[in-house]
């Protein structure tokens, strides 16, 4: 391949990749959401020597996160006048 | 008289050892069995450990077979970092030198798989490149521009349907077919997510991971894979938040 075609091949890849970038950029972002999973059912796979999904103890624990759509988790209504959070809560915490 | 480290060591690790002189109750009485509890506790947590990080090598050679074998490469390989989230790095090539399982040829694969999801999962963050930065480039400047890619970008490598198998065991997938399959792993948000490349991608990949200009990495991925389309391995590595760096010729950053 000669040099020009090979920065025309460069070039029209790239093109074509932004393209195709700028459409799906805002797809499926998700963020981690405090106090609203079930007991059991927390996410975090991060693997042995770490907190586990899976180990909250109490529903919607305040400590305990799930990855939910972003911009979605503060909004979330829970029973008992609960809400989402992007931070760890105080609420719903298990008994030691 | 007290124990010294290496008699300590290498008795924790070996169940026909006696309990090391010197090391007592607490109230100067022999420790006893209390070290048999000790040991034994050892070799147990660091073999969840591997059962948590390695589920899909459990699940294809069975709960007890992955308990024996855990507990045999864990007497050869203790842990090297106080960090149990890295522990069985090297369980992967041990597995290739185990004699008893050198059927399962596909094995040490699917170990490299699980260690390449953990590394990622666990590598540090970085900020995407503003893909932007790649449109204002001049397109005779592309040639010379390198990539960075993130921490968490990972390449599997396998002449084995290596995410088949993963699939198949761990997730409902088809039933694996006889394919070799190169693995590329990202991280978008934030979990490591795998995505099965064709030869030509994963080629890309490796020579942007060496630090080779576009150019460079593109001709010799052309070389290899004459099919190689450029484009969709870009997106594919924009869409997985997967370039950390934009670095264009002549930046003087890129050789820092």
């Amino acid at each position: 391949m000669s040099n020009t075609l090979k920065i025309a091949a460069l070039a029209g890849a790239v093109t074509a990749a932004l393209a195709a970038h700028s459409t799906t950029a805002t797809a499926a972002e998700q963020e981690k959401c405090y106090g609203v999973s079930l007991a059991g059912e927390n996410d975090c796979k991060a693997g042995a020597g770490t907190t586990c999904a899976g180990t909250s103890t109490v529903d919607y624990q305040g400590n305990a996160w799930t990855l939910v759509e972003a911009g979605t988790c503060a909004e979330m209504e829970l029973p008992g006048d609960r809400m989402g959070s992007l931070e760890p809560l105080d609420r719903d915490l298990p008994q030691m | 008289m007290s124990v010294d480290q290496s008699g300590f060591h290498d008795a924790l690790l070996d169940a026909e050892r006696p309990v090391p002189k010197g090391l007592t109750d607490g109230h100067g009485r022999p420790a006893g069995k209390r070290f048999d509890i000790y040991r034994n506790n050892v070799a147990v947590s660091l073999t969840e450990a591997l059962e948590l990080s390695f589920p899909c090598v459990r699940r294809l050679i069975g709960e007890e077979n992955f308990k024996r074998v855990a507990g045999v490469f864990l007497r050869r390989h203790p842990p090297r970092t106080p960090m149990l989230m890295q522990y069985g790095a090297d369980f992967p090539t041990f597995l290739e030198g185990f004699e008893p399982l050198s059927h399962l040829g596909y094995l040490p694969d699917v170990a490299r798989l699980e260690q390449a999801l953990r590394l990622s999962y666990h590598a540090a963050d970085a900020a995407p490149a503003d893909a932007e930065q790649l449109a204002r480039i001049p397109p005779e400047a592309l040639a010379d521009t390198r990539m960075e890619l993130a921490p968490a970008v990972r390449l599997v490598r396998s002449n084995w349907p290596v995410h088949a198998i993963w699939a198949f065991n761990m997730e409902d997938g088809p039933k694996p077919q006889p394919d070799a399959q190169d693995v590329l792993i990202t991280r978008p948000a934030l979990d490591p997510l795998m995505t099965v490349t064709g030869a030509g991608t994963a080629e890309f990949v490796a020579a942007l991971i060496n630090g080779e200009t576009l150019g460079t990495a593109h001709q010799r991925t052309t070389g290899a894979a004459a099919d190689f389309d450029l484009a969709p391995a870009l997106s594919l590595l924009l869409g997985g938040s997967a370039i950390s760096k934009i670095q264009p010729a002549g930046d003087i950053s890129c050789n820092a």
